[in-house]
């Protein structure tokens, strides 16, 4: 097997769709259809689900570490927003898509700052530009509302047929579906050659570019597309609650976000998802127990998740499922590992 | 006239005080290479241990200024030994995951401690109100923040500079294999770096509750000013940081002062202006780590 | 490279464990009402949010948690002040937990993103804390019993107009109750004959004060009208007096809120002087105050500021509410119970407004004495069943 058709033989057994995937969608649905009356917390996690996402194609697949990830996320918050409240375009999918481009275009702008410098650089560069932002909606509080936020957003019904619910149950949906569609887009471009080349500058940047890869063209390529995922996000967030202030773009959201990703673990798509279910409802559960010194026990989970280490983590929640695994697959049971802990 | 005088010289004052919280975060970050975003937790440490000595235990303010740095000093110190040199060698992820943890159970405990309310330290007399020089309003308190920090700096300078201490640490961050080679006690002389950092941010945040305002969120609040501090400073060396802090805090105050509208949008501007032009800050070195 | 069958086996291990998180919450017996006391736990508004959350405490605790047969139960989530966590909390109250009240509010925002759930659902919105005029506008279900920042700006600013101060600099934080303040000061300033010479809106996160009272300093005003949130005002008066704004005999104006009670004491002697006009002094000389600061003080080991009276009067409000209605939980018939109805305060005496469900409540000009070696707000001067301006003006 030549070295070439070894590459192209791994790429598409990965890409391969495994029945676990499945189940994980088949899950999610279920949850849906389970907790009727959860609805909201539920679209929580999606949104904050696709956010994730949106970083792990950065941080996890061309290694771009940003602090200021919300930028994208308020700015399709607001997008969404204004859209809605003067009626320029009431329905909220065409909307939703509008304010993702919108993202996605100052996200190409900004992508040309950020691609410089190293990680510690790029961090606050990418905090600077949020932060920047936050204060530029601050002060034009004539068109964004200031603190106060924007006020007496309505939403239209979804293509004029689905009206969002007090229930959150259309919102939820709604969520969910457009977090299925781009995470399948996600999963298309991950493992495509670009996909590919994006590993290969996140593990040497040099190499990569010695081997002919365009790693700036490349870099501001994701950068662009992470901004639109983030923007989608954001305009869900207000799509959905109706609302939307200045916290959009705050570095608590992004310093969240992070947190989100890096419990779930980077470069692997699934990492946001899972981290993003994993965070909230320790929020969810800590807040409802002690709704004041919940960041506490938060806390000391993830000081708990660094000193005992993700892989060892990972192994004992997965201890279960491998022993069934090895007796129904009959396979080598395999650590599973996602790939920031791989060594 | 007069007025840029006093604009200058609370951006002076101000900056100074960035500089004592966030030096340690240079030395953590820059020369020991770890993403320690729970720094502002040990400043609150700090304030929180001299308004105690202070309010509740009728200390002079003097007195309990240098409590404020040892208690810091101390807890910097046992979680160096007990918890952060575990982490030295893992990811830039995980130390900010670990960091961040720590600083959402030290603004908790905080709360559950001392309350959410703000807490002000009982300053002596000498250092309340303004003197007044040939038309400049100087205030007593940031006067001696000027002091007290400067004389600070110097020493760290030469510390660094002149001591077999400062050139221990050096060559300990130069290459620590190297360095313990030569029969330095490398560990320990992080270890020791390392609490000293944290005494100062406690300095700092005894000294800042008077400016800052002193409350459990305290470490969230000023984490991205410590970090501005040393990103645009660069981290080889404490002057680098040192600029920093003193360009940060007079274009905060000039900016709230003569554009109080654009006052936030100054700093992040300078920032990622001096970012894109120097990606490893001001005096960075020129290859990244 | 099989890691990633395991990694999401994994994820549905996650997925179901969380299930047990998001199993809804049992149904209660129906005997008991319920309260959704939504408040900022933490952050920096947290000090609000522990002040109404320690008085309703205490009310509950003096007053026994039955009312018209009915058990009490008061379900505390913390919101953070952000305004997407407060709708989803009221939202998750209300159809979940089957509210009958949602109470509480600390910042405007977050009042407002719950006003169109009380609509919806018909459940009355007590808002306990947040002072701009238009929340009540928002929804027939809300009531306030905290206060609006018209009602102490425009009392403050004839005040000062009468009292011979003619040149006022103003800051104030730039957020809707500040603009609030600010515009109904500058109404009542000028028409009383009063120049505004400087304006300053910091903004609302604000580390340090220093540049913007430097401004203030220069424009050489007879005295300054301020409004910071409650919880910055220590700090403000700390570095107005660093700056020797009291020696260049500018002196300090506004709505009480910068003189909170429970920071007063921290701010030394500076503040000493300072007129405000606000609904609440613990130094309220009347016998019910005086047993409530003391009960206040013995519980928590703290001074009441006006945020736990707007709790403390705002848990006795659903009490009222429910001994008029028998018992009954209707948001309607509860919010009808609600209108016009008055009562002796420790601030004084209050009543809801009839037409807007708005507070009425007197506005005493008060000015920072040393009481037994304690700072106080003493009140020298009462504006009798004070409206909300920003409404009566329509």
């Amino acid at each position: 097997m030549t070295a070439r058709a070894d590459v192209g033989y791994h790429a598409t057994r990965q890409a391969r769709w495994r029945w676990t995937e499945i189940a994980f969608w088949i899950l999610a649905l279920a949850c849906a259809l389970l907790f009727p009356s959860r609805y909201l917390i539920m679209t929580d996690i999606v949104r904050l689900a696709l956010f994730a996402l949106s970083l792990d194609l950065i941080l996890g697949y061309a290694g771009i570490v940003s602090l200021g990830h919300a930028a994208f996320f308020g700015i399709g918050a607001y997008c969404a927003g204004l859209l809605a409240l003067h009626g320029i375009i009431a329905e909220p999918v065409i909307a939703l898509v509008v304010a993702g481009l919108v993202a996605m275009a100052v996200g190409f702008l900004t992508s040309f700052l950020v691609i410089r410098g190293a990680d510690l650089t790029r961090l606050m560069v990418t905090l600077g530009i949020a932060l920047l932002l936050e204060a530029l909606a601050e002060r034009f509080s004539n068109i964004t509302g200031g603190t106060d936020g924007l006020q007496g957003i309505e939403m239209q019904p979804i293509l004029g047929l689905f009206t969002f619910d007090m229930f959150g149950k259309v919102g939820f949906f709604y969520s969910l579906i457009v977090l299925f569609l781009l995470f399948l887009l996600a999963r298309r471009i991950v493992h495509s050659p670009f996909g590919l080349s994006l590993r290969a500058i996140r593990n040497n940047p040099l190499r990569a570019a010695a081997i002919g890869i365009p790693v700036n063209r490349r870099l501001i390529a994701i950068y662009t597309l992470a901004a639109f995922y983030a923007g989608i996000a954001g305009a869900l967030f207000t799509q959905t609650t109706a609302l939307a202030s200045l916290d959009v773009f705050s570095f608590e959201r992004s310093a969240d976000l992070m947190l989100v990703l890096v419990i779930g673990g980077t470069g692997y798509l699934y990492g946001g998802l899972i981290g993003a279910v994993v965070f909230k409802m320790l929020q969810e559960v800590f807040s409802t127990i002690t709704p004041q010194y919940w960041q506490f026990w938060i806390g000391l989970v993830l000081v708990v998740i660094v000193l005992v280490g993700r892989a060892r983590l990972h192994r004992w929640a997965l201890w279960a499922p491998n022993l069934i695994i090895r007796q129904f697959g009959g396979r080598r049971a395999i650590v599973a590992v996602p790939e920031s802990d791989a060594p | 006239m007069t007025t840029l005088f006093t604009i200058l010289f609370d951006g002076v004052a101000y900056g100074m005080l960035l500089f004592v919280l966030a030096c340690g975060l240079a030395v953590t970050l820059g020369l020991m290479n770890f993403v320690n975003l729970a720094h502002g937790a040990f400043a609150m440490t700090g304030g929180y241990v001299c308004a105690v000595l202070v309010n509740r235990s009728g200390w002079p303010f003097f007195a309990a200024l240098p409590l404020a740095f040892v208690a810091s000093a101390l807890i910097g110190a046992l979680l160096e030994r007990s918890l952060y040199r575990h982490l030295y060698n893992r990811s830039h992820l995980d130390q900010v995951l670990f960091s961040v943890g720590l600083v959402f159970m030290s603004v908790a405990a905080v709360d559950y401690i001392m309350g959410s309310s703000r807490v002000f330290i009982k300053l002596p007399a000498a250092l309340e109100g303004q003197i007044d020089f040939f038309g400049v309003g100087i205030g007593r308190y940031r006067l001696m923040i000027i002091v007290i920090c400067g004389l600070l700096t110097a020493a760290l300078q030469l510390v660094l500079a002149r001591t077999r201490f400062g050139s221990r640490l050096r060559a300990a961050v130069d290459d620590p294999r190297a360095a313990s080679g030569l029969g330095i006690n490398v560990p320990q002389v992080f270890a020791f770096t390392f609490a000293f950092g944290c005494g100062l941010a406690g300095l700092g945040g005894a000294l800042s509750a008077e400016i800052l305002g002193l409350d459990p969120y305290f470490p969230l609040k000023f984490m991205i000013y410590f970090l501005i501090v040393v990103t645009v400073g660069g981290s080889s060396s404490i002057t680098g940081p040192f600029l920093a802090s003193l360009l940060l805090g007079i274009g905060d105050v000039a900016g709230k002062y003569y554009v109080p509208k654009m006052g936030p949008f100054v700093i992040y501007t300078i920032m990622i202006v001096i970012l894109i032009w120097r990606p490893n800050g001001l005096f960075g070195r020129t290859a990244a780590r | 490279m099989f890691i990633r069958t395991k990694a999401l086996l994994a994820a549905a291990g996650v997925a179901i464990l969380s299930a047990a998180a998001l199993a809804p919450a049992q149904p209660q017996a129906q005997e008991t009402v319920k309260i959704g006391l939504i408040l900022p736990m933490t952050g920096g508004q947290a000090s609000t949010g522990k002040q109404i959350d320690n008085a309703v405490k205490l009310y509950m605790q003096q007053k026994g948690d039955t009312v018209a047969g009915r058990k009490i139960e008061v379900i505390l989530r913390d919101d953070a002040a952000v305004p997407d966590n407060t709708k989803r909390l009221a939202q998750e109250l209300i159809v979940n937990d089957k509210v009958n009240f949602i109470a509480g509010f600390g910042v405007t925002p977050a009042a407002l993103a719950a006003a169109p759930l009380a609509t919806q659902a018909k459940v009355p919105e007590i808002v306990m804390a947040a002072g701009t005029s238009i929340i009540t506008e928002r929804s027939p279900y809300i009531v306030r019993t905290s206060f609006t920042l018209a009602q102490s700006s425009t009392i403050i600013g004839d005040w000062a107009a009468k009292n011979g101060i003619k040149k006022v600099a103003t800051l104030t934080s730039d957020y809707a109750p500040g603009n609030d303040a600010l515009n109904f000061f500058k109404q009542n300033f000028t028409a009383g004959g009063g120049e505004i010479v400087e304006e300053v809106k910091v903004p609302l996160a604000n580390p340090d004060f220093a540049p913007f009272l430097q401004r203030m300093k220069d424009s050489k005003p007879d005295a300054m009208f301020v409004f910071v949130p409650a919880g910055q005002g220590g700090n403000f008066m700390k570095q107005y007096a660093e700056r020797g704004l009291d020696k260049a005999g500018i002196k300090v104006i506004g709505p009480g809120d910068v003189m909170d009670d429970d920071l007063l004491n921290g701010m030394g002697d500076a503040a000493l002087g300072t007129v405000t006009a606000h609904l609440y002094s613990a130094a309220h000389p009347s016998a019910k105050n005086k047993d409530f600061v003391a009960a206040y003080k013995k519980a928590f080991n703290s001074r009441p500021g006006f945020m736990a009276v707007g709790g403390y009067d705002g848990i006795h409000l659903i009490y009222e509410a429910l001994k008029k209605t028998g018992g009954q939980t209707d948001g309607d018939a509860l919010i009808e119970a609600m209108k016009g109805m008055k009562w002796e305060s420790p601030r004084g005496p209050i009543s809801i407004d009839p037409e807007t469900r708005d507070i009425v409540q007197n506005i005493y000009i008060r000015k920072v004495e040393k009481v037994d070696g304690e700072l106080y707000n003493v009140e020298f001067a009462t504006f009798e069943a004070v409206k909300d301006a920003g409404k009566t003006k329509k």
